[in-house]
């Protein structure tokens, strides 16, 4: 049975009163009949509480999973919004095509690319998947139904992108795809030894190589604090090579919930210590499909019940470059300080290309990628020491992946918060936006942590 | 041929056809649903996809339906009769309009489509005929006893179809999917039991290739279904199923 949490499993909230799942465009049910608040939910990728809507309407959209034009004489497709990033991939790959803006798992809708405006391993070259939409349609809850474009309805267009669900449903979307020459990717794995080697390589790489990212060793310390991998790519020119994905998709799911203490700090430094000297050289290269290169998560289903019961946190902020690098060093020292391992530490530098999305998360920086298992408080200090550092450096954090920033913290971030609520849709609400725009959900909020952390802490 | 092509049980099936890049032909009753499912399967590669709004149980439009496929199509390789309402049975149990109107579109519709298109097969000695049924008909139980009689008529005529067309090389295949996860079932709250439209979909296109004859979807249908008919009728008369 379908369960609507988020992909964390952090908040543990109230199920939605009522499941409402949508199956066909023209039959939508009437929105303004609902009493609570509706939120749309579709795969429930999103790791905080922005997919949830605690105790309310769910909008079931991913039955609206059609197809509807696919030119692919220019790459331009059109489909509905329940459609995953994984069917799309199946259709457009085998004829040379690819995603303008992948995230790191191709199990999300396009509805909530869209309303995350989500982005990848190619920020610096490609901007966020917003940038790519061409048009879509929005249905309010009085009824209309709004074609939205940089040119039609502008306002509405440039809320919903990056606009968390809020501004009604999407029915469906039109989108460029980029052309490729078959489905592999050339890679270069490299070692570097402390940040400000990253951004020797980073600032090497950017121009040349459509894909970056690197992954960091959290829990080193001293001399070794900051080394990791970086990782560069651009897919294969070949003509020669298969259009056809080797899907090897391991036939492994985590079938129930991992006992909490498997993950702890000494597990984190053996599987970190590993990757790092997974390989002797400092460079090594190769090819792959692009499979493993973008989604090398997805091929352990469920991977998200290793975290356990009690669920984890992730937590992805920006900072802007011009600072010598100081707010990521001293978060990374924070962590480091606070034994309080993250599993899996993402790198990686935004580019400049701006979203129409008026409540997007990229800008112009740094981003760093963390994951933490919850355990109680102490993981929400943390965090909230985190936050410290990135508000000083005029950084920002993803909503996508919080479930449990300040409203004071949010409004920081986002300034222009304000001005972006105007548009949302009076029957839509969701756990996130209540919690950081209404300061008394927020108390609430924590007593409940309180007590599940002590549960969990046992 | 694809009939109640908006089923999305067929629609799943439908889309292994046009990835393969199958030319199909659709009969739905609601136009834009039909226009939605046409438009999906040709993004997904279908070389040719016609269709054409029908409610089949106006049986004495099914001999000019099959003209109409033979002509735009130039031929037939497999059927697929998917089309079906899972009645109110309350409704049924105080209305006989209800309950014959339940058998006119599960059973008497498909019975009047099979008869025009076996002798098409029969003709042209090779082919596939596929039929959703349901485990409904395996045995009356009071909860679902109209739509479960009708699919059992539906079952019995299958099956003599299939001793009939063996020796012309054409397959009959009966397909009895359990509790499928469907806009026909969203008003039921779901159990461990549900299987996706996707899953009992791709199990369909495989015995559709293999020439099955009998397909219970998922597999475990078969065993429960087993016992159930085998439960002896004094002591089922007392069961609440």
């Amino acid at each position: 049975m379908k369960q609507y949490e988020s992909w964390g499993r952090y908040p543990k909230i109230e199920p939605p009163s009522e499941v409402k799942p949508i199956f066909w465009q023209d039959a939508m049910p009437d929105l303004a009949q609902f009493t609570q608040p509706v939120l749309p939910y579709a795969y429930g990728r999103s790791y905080g509480d922005s997919c949830l809507n605690d105790g309310n309407v769910a909008l079931d959209v991913s039955f609206l999973n059609k197809f509807l034009a696919f030119d692919d004489e220019n790459g331009v497709l059109r489909c509905e919004a329940g459609v995953s990033l994984a069917n799309i991939l199946e259709v457009i790959v085998p004829r040379g095509w690819f995603l303008p803006v992948t995230p790191g798992t191709k199990y999300v809708s396009v509805g909530g690319a869209i309303a995350n405006d989500i982005h990848g391993k190619n920020h610096h070259h490609g901007g966020t998947f917003g940038c790519h939409v061409t048009c879509f349609e929005l249905l309010r809850s009085d009824g209309t139904r709004l074609i939205c474009s940089p040119t039609e309805n502008t306002a509405l267009f440039q809320a919903t992108i990056g606009g968390l669900g809020l501004t009604g449903l999407i029915l469906w979307a039109e989108f460029r795809l980029k052309p490729i020459q078959n489905a592999f990717i050339d890679v270069e794995h490299i070692r570097f030894a402390n940040v400000e080697e990253f951004f020797e390589i980073t600032a090497q790489s950017d121009e040349d190589y459509e894909y970056t990212v690197s992954w960091v060793d959290c829990l080193a310390k001293g001399k070794s604090a900051g080394r990791g991998m970086f990782i560069r790519g651009n897919h294969n020119q070949s003509r020669y090579r298969s259009k056809l994905a080797v899907n090897r998709k391991l036939p492994l799911s985590v079938p129930f919930d991992m006992p909490s203490f498997l993950l702890n700090p000494l597990s984190m430094k053996i599987f970190n210590t590993t990757i790092y000297n997974k390989q002797f050289k400092k460079v090594r290269r190769g090819v792959t499909s692009y499979d493993p290169f973008f989604y090398p998560l997805d091929m352990l289903d469920k991977w998200n019940k290793m975290y356990g019961k009690a669920g984890f946190l992730q937590y992805q902020l920006v900072v802007p470059f011009n600072d010598d690098f100081r707010a990521i060093k001293e978060i990374l020292e924070r962590i480091a300080a606070s034994g309080e391992g993250s599993f899996l530490a993402v790198l990686k530098t935004f580019g400049s290309i701006k979203s129409p999305g008026m409540l997007s998360f990229p800008k112009p920086g740094v981003t760093l990628a963390l994951d933490f298992p919850y355990y109680g408080q102490k993981t929400l200090r943390l965090l909230d020491q985190l936050d410290e550092v990135v508000r000083q450096s005029d950084g920002s954090v993803y909503p996508a992946k919080d479930a449990r920033m300040s409203p004071q913290s949010f409004q920081q971030y986002y300034p222009n918060w304000r001005e972006f609520a105007q548009y949302i849709d009076p029957k839509f609400s969701s756990s996130f936006w209540r919690r950081v725009t209404e300061p008394m959900e927020e108390k609430v909020h924590h007593v409940g942590t309180e007590k599940h952390g002590v549960k969990v802490g046992i | 041929m694809i009939v109640g092509a908006t089923s999305a049980i067929a629609h799943e099936t439908a889309k292994l056809y046009a990835k393969e890049g199958a030319e199909l032909f659709l009969v739905g009753r609601t136009d834009s649903k039909l226009e939605t499912v046409a438009s999906d399967l040709r993004v997904r590669g279908a070389k040719r996809v016609e269709t054409c709004l029908m409610d089949v149980t106006e049986l004495n439009r099914h001999q000019a339906l099959f003209d109409e496929v033979i002509a735009k199509l130039g031929g037939l390789d497999a059927v697929l009769i998917a089309h079906g309402t899972l009645g109110d049975q309350a409704q049924s149990q105080q209305s006989a309009e209800a309950a014959l109107a339940e058998f006119n579109t599960n059973c008497l519709s498909v019975i009047s489509l099979l008869t025009i298109l076996a002798n098409y097969f029969e003709g042209k000695k090779r082919g596939c005929l596929a039929v959703i049924s349901s485990v409904a008909g395996d045995r009356g139980r009071q909860s679902n006893y109209v739509y479960g009689s009708a699919k059992a008529g539906l079952n019995a005529f299958l099956a003599g179809l299939r001793n009939r067309l063996f020796k012309s090389g054409v397959t009959v295949l009966t397909i009895k999917p359990g509790f499928v996860d469907t806009p026909m079932t969203a008003h039921i709250k779901k159990g461990l039991l549900f299987a996706s439209a996707e899953k009992v979909g791709a199990d369909i296109y495989k015995a559709m290739q293999k020439g099955q004859d009998v397909l219970y979807t998922p597999f475990f249908w078969r065993y429960i279904m087993l016992i159930i008919k085998n439960v002896p009728e004094p002591i089922f008369k007392r069961l609440k199923l």
